[in-house]
């Protein structure tokens, strides 16, 4: 028995230790908002919070979760109010979508670590995120605009 | 009478000799063992740590002290993909950090992370460059400990021998190329030491 905290909750799951994260949130939790790309740490899609840290949850055994904080996107707020949101629906980012919460969540450590990342602080956080449908553009704005909603007081 | 000042002469002599041997003991105790100087051989030494030196210039040991900012992966040394940095504590940056996918053990599988509960490359205060250095070059900077993370030699023996992540460039996990073998490194290490660590030109 494992027993995980996700997005303030407290669960116990009867898994093998080193199931990856992605699979425990995903088909025992039901948490279906962070996606499976490549299952080997390289395209971001599966992103989530670890005790606050953008791990990559197709590779993490759910045993080194176990005792952490653990935040996907369904927690990142309580009502799609966290400014990387806001700014996600303002700047219209997303085309198929599927890479998106990989995207938010990593951006969500760059605006914690630093909430106003110049471009190349961009590149050095987001670079680890693949988007298939090239929204980088949209992606790189929405942070800037996100920087600015936070700057504000503007999150929920 | 001359009999006993004699013999006392003799007895004297004979414990400061003693004191002498002592003291020179003492000083033996206090200084490195490796540093008598009845080994000094700079050839030798010079010799020993360039039969080392090959390890270093290993992909599983270079890559993570490079030249640059960014570490290098595979045996063809790269970038690293995907834009990892280094970061303020040699730890990666914002959401690119080095344990959000470098987990404590490898993986099993070919080109998966590999892993290690110490995974970092040196931070940006103490880079220990290995990329691109002569024998030389090298040399000198392990030598010194304000560009060797502080570490006497004795330290740095001890560290080559034991510290966890060293020992992973010989258990890299699937589909890895390993260096030479530890056990001859550190053996030509510790003679370098032995004889003195002269350092190649």
């Amino acid at each position: 028995m494992i027993k995980l905290k996700v997005n303030r909750k407290e669960y116990t799951v009867d898994i093998n230790p080193e199931t990856p994260l992605l699979w425990v949130l995903r088909e025992n939790l039901g948490l279906t908002g962070t996606k499976f790309g490549c299952g080997m740490a390289l395209c971001g899609a599966c992103t989530v919070h670890l005790d606050g840290e953008a791990v990559r949850s197709c590779v993490t055994p759910v045993a080194r979760a176990e005792g952490k904080e653990i935040t996907t996107i369904e927690g990142l707020s309580l009502d799609s109010g966290h400014p990387l949101q806001q700014a996600w629906i303002a700047e219209d980012v997303p085309q198929c979508g599927y890479c998106m919460s990989g995207q938010i969540m990593s951006a969500a450590v760059l605006l914690r670590e630093n909430p106003r990342p110049a471009d190349a602080d961009i590149d050095a956080a987001m670079a680890g995120n693949i988007c298939r449908c090239g929204a980088y553009q949209r992606i790189r704005r929405a942070i800037h605009l996100a920087a600015r909603i936070q700057g504000q007081g503007g999150g929920r | 009478m001359e009999k006993t000042d004699v013999s006392s002469q003799v007895l004297t002599q004979l414990a400061v000799k003693i004191m002498l041997v002592i003291a020179a003991l003492c000083l033996g105790a206090l200084a490195p063992s490796t540093w008598a100087a009845d080994d000094r051989d700079d050839a030798g030494a010079r010799a020993a740590f360039l039969k080392a030196y090959p390890v270093f210039m290993h992909p599983r040991c270079l890559n993570c002290h490079p030249a640059g900012d960014a570490p290098l992966q595979g045996d063809d040394s790269l970038p690293h993909a995907q834009n990892v940095q280094r970061g303020p504590e040699g730890r990666g940056r914002y959401a690119l950090k080095c344990a959000n996918c470098h987990q404590a053990a490898n993986l099993p599988g070919e080109n998966l992370p590999p892993g290690n509960p110490k995974w970092h490359m040196p931070p940006p205060g103490m880079r220990m460059v290995f990329q691109g250095k002569s024998p030389g070059d090298l040399c000198k900077q392990l030598k010194d400990p304000a560009q060797n993370g502080g570490m006497t030699l004795e330290e740095l023996i001890d560290h080559v021998s034991h510290d966890k992540l060293v020992l992973w460039g010989w258990d890299p996990g699937n589909g890895r190329s390993k260096p030479p073998s530890h056990v001859e490194f550190v053996d030509h290490l510790r003679t370098w030491v032995k004889k003195g660590a002269a350092c190649p030109e």
